[in-house]
């Protein structure tokens, strides 16, 4: 009798206990699940770090209110070190393990490239945070990849329009040998001509290299009236001090690579009148009051700065801005990835921290020159000039 | 002429660099003296001086302090890495011996990564930025520290080696370990004062050009490998042989970054090594073989 009693009672604990966990799951509140692949430890981690707590960071505030439609946010996110391969495994990771409905990443040009290919052929949409051109376009073999990050192209666009404005004709360029750096060198050769500046000098310098002092010597024996250099990381703030170190008063014009406080902690005195383009967020503050990107870059700055104990950054934001586009292609097409790729591709006037994002079937990143601001250091704070 | 005046401030950041790469030569030069093994754990030394001299001053913002406290701290590390890895198994092949220094280097590379990550640090140079100006090249106050600390620990060193009765008996070791042994000097105290002084000298480069280049987790691999270039360029052992073999690489690698191409000056290092392997492997001057 009590061994019956007792055996009744143990099978319907674990009856309870297997089945109340499914209860709670209709179809209704199953969570979407997103992936991330960010560079989140090694050299370009001041990309990924930021990324990953923006993405985080977005969801929290969601799942608060109750998620998208009823459905929680899930989040996986992979590191992937700034290798390409381990990138390459995540992705896989996500699509196959994880069944990701989309990914948000990677940070970098070389890992979003190889990612990309993975992620198109499994048809799941890809929002990359990188900086080349080459990751949307061309847009025929690019359908189901976006990206919310500034492209070079941009870039160096704006930095050409403000030396024609200021007179500069004559430039020395001199470039970061990675992946960022060659597309930069590219972009600053070929349209060099359409704006009438005329290269005098392409130098070269190492990711990790400590002495620039050869290249700028080179650089002023030639009659360049400017120096733009096009790098990530700490190499590019060495340049900034060699320059000063040399005593060469040319203006140094950065890449928005540079657009970072710890540029500024890096190059010490040599920030000092350095001219870069950059995201509204730099210098939101500055911004007019009608300015559509103002209170996205405020709000952004004040709850990544209270969640975090720490400086935002426009790295940061274009995970931000990747989340909220998706957020709101979720909410439209629910779990179809195809509906969510159109929605995202239907992305109109949204005002993200990046820039105000249009999109459309031959333009997976939607933003135009406009969305970088040219800003100058002074006295170790980004001043808005342009 | 348009030609010549770039070469003088070639010739200045080639010296400078020259100089870490001398100091860090003398580094390898000293323990093998001694031990006959190489340690590559040397580049290490030098990168753990920067990064302590960085904290060191993070905490209590003086120079002379924090440039103390490093090299104090890094000799420290120096005669435990002795004790600890290589002492107990003084009696294997110095093979054997040169594999554990190799693991000993990554393992503090990791030790490294762990307390300082992997970001960059800034140290202020020791006496302001303002550069001077020597023609149409410019030489920076640290440039000048670089070069007079190096002098000064070139000759003291010599000083050592020549007029005291420890010196004498470390060159005793370097001529004939066992003759050595066999008039009574402790061969054993004399490798843990070699290990002492070279990570000295390692960590004293490194606080030199933590200023000029930042400090970061994986700066003493390249110099490390580069410093050992120099050394067997110079002769492996003999003092004036590191110090030559140094300034020569340094002056190597900026003329050739200037003059040729910058992306050759990673190479230029190993390009002369095998140049002198080839051509006269005791190097230059000749060292202890």
């Amino acid at each position: 009798m009590r061994t019956k009693t007792w055996l009744v009672g143990w099978t319907l604990a674990m009856a309870v206990l297997i089945l109340a966990p499914g209860c709670g799951q209709g179809s209704k509140s199953k969570p979407y699940l997103i992936g991330g692949i960010f560079s989140i430890t090694g050299p370009q981690s001041y990309l990924g770090e930021p990324e990953r707590h923006s993405m985080e960071m977005v969801a929290e505030e969601i799942n608060a209110k109750g998620g998208l439609n009823g459905h929680p946010l899930k989040l996986v996110i992979y590191d992937d070190e700034g290798d390409v391969t381990k990138a390459r495994l995540d992705a896989e990771k996500l699509l196959q393990k994880d069944r990701a409905l989309a990914i948000i990443g990677p940070s970098l040009t070389p890992t979003s490239m190889t990612v990309l290919e993975i992620t198109q052929k499994a048809k799941v949409p890809l929002i990359s945070c990188a900086a080349a051109a080459s990751i949307t376009s061309p847009a025929q073999e690019r359908a189901w990849v976006f990206k919310t990050a500034q492209t070079d192209q941009m870039a160096v666009s704006r930095i050409y329009q403000y030396c024609q404005k200021q007179g500069i004709a004559r430039v020395a360029i001199l470039t970061m040998s990675t992946g960022f750096g060659v597309a930069g060198q590219e972009q600053l050769l070929s349209q060099a001509a359409r704006y009438g500046i005329e290269v005098l000098a392409q130098e070269v310098f190492g990711e990790k290299d400590t002495d620039m002092s050869p290249q700028l010597t080179k650089i002023r024996g030639t009659a360049a009236q400017a120096v733009i250099c096009w790098g990530t990381g700490p190499a590019p703030a060495l340049v900034a001090r060699n320059l000063k170190q040399l005593g060469l008063t040319l203006p140094l014009i950065q890449s928005h690579g540079a657009a970072s406080k710890k540029f500024i902690e890096l190059a010490g005195e040599g920030a000092e009148g350095v001219i870069m383009p950059a995201g509204k967020l730099a210098i939101y503050q500055q911004l007019p009051d009608s300015d559509p990107q103002k209170a996205v870059c405020q709000e952004y700055a004040e709850k990544y700065r209270a969640r975090f104990k720490a400086p935002e950054s426009s790295f940061g934001g274009y995970a931000y801005d990747a989340q909220r586009m998706l957020d709101q292609a979720l909410e439209k097409a629910g779990r179809d990835q195809a509906k969510i790729r159109e929605a995202l591709e239907g992305t109109k006037n949204f005002a993200g921290v990046s820039g105000v994002f249009n999109m459309s079937p031959e333009d997976h990143n939607g933003l135009a020159a406009a969305a970088f601001v040219m800003v100058k250091i002074e006295k170790g704070q980004f001043t808005l000039i342009d | 002429m348009p030609i010549l005046a770039p070469l003088l401030q070639y010739f200045i950041s080639g010296l400078t660099n020259g100089a870490i790469y001398a100091l860090i030569a003398l580094g390898f030069g000293i323990i093998f003296n001694t031990t006959t093994i190489i340690n590559f754990a040397q580049g290490e030394f030098v990168m753990l001086g920067a990064m302590c001299a960085i904290s060191i001053y993070h905490l209590a913002p003086s120079l002379p302090l924090a440039f103390l406290g490093g090299v104090i701290i890094v000799s420290l590390v120096g005669l435990a890495f002795e004790r600890l890895a290589l002492r107990p198994v003084v009696a294997a092949s110095p093979l054997t011996l040169i594999i554990i220094t190799v693991g000993a280097g990554v393992f503090l590379k990791g030790v490294a990564m762990l307390l300082w990550g992997k970001e960059s640090y800034t140290l202020p140079p020791f006496s302001g930025e303002a550069p001077l100006h020597l023609g149409t090249a410019t030489i920076l106050p640290q440039n000048l520290w670089v070069l007079g600390l190096t002098l000064v620990l070139v000759l003291a060193l010599e000083a050592f080696f020549r007029l005291t009765l420890m010196g004498k008996a470390m060159r005793a070791c370097a001529y004939n370990l066992r003759a050595a042994r066999l008039v009574g000097i402790a061969a054993s105290r004399m490798v843990q004062l070699s290990f002492a002084l070279s990570a000295l000298l390692g960590a004293g480069a490194g606080i030199l050009i933590a200023p000029l280049t930042l400090g970061v987790y994986d700066m003493g691999t390249m110099l490390g490998l580069k410093g050992f270039a120099a050394a067997i360029i110079g002769g492996l052992g003999s003092l004036l042989g590191g110090v030559l073999g140094g300034l020569l690489l340094g002056l190597a690698e900026s003329f050739t970054s200037g003059l040729i191409s910058s992306g050759y000056r990673d190479a230029v290092a190993f390009l002369l090594l095998l140049v002198v392997l080839f051509l006269r492997p005791r190097g230059l001057l000749g060292g202890r073989q």
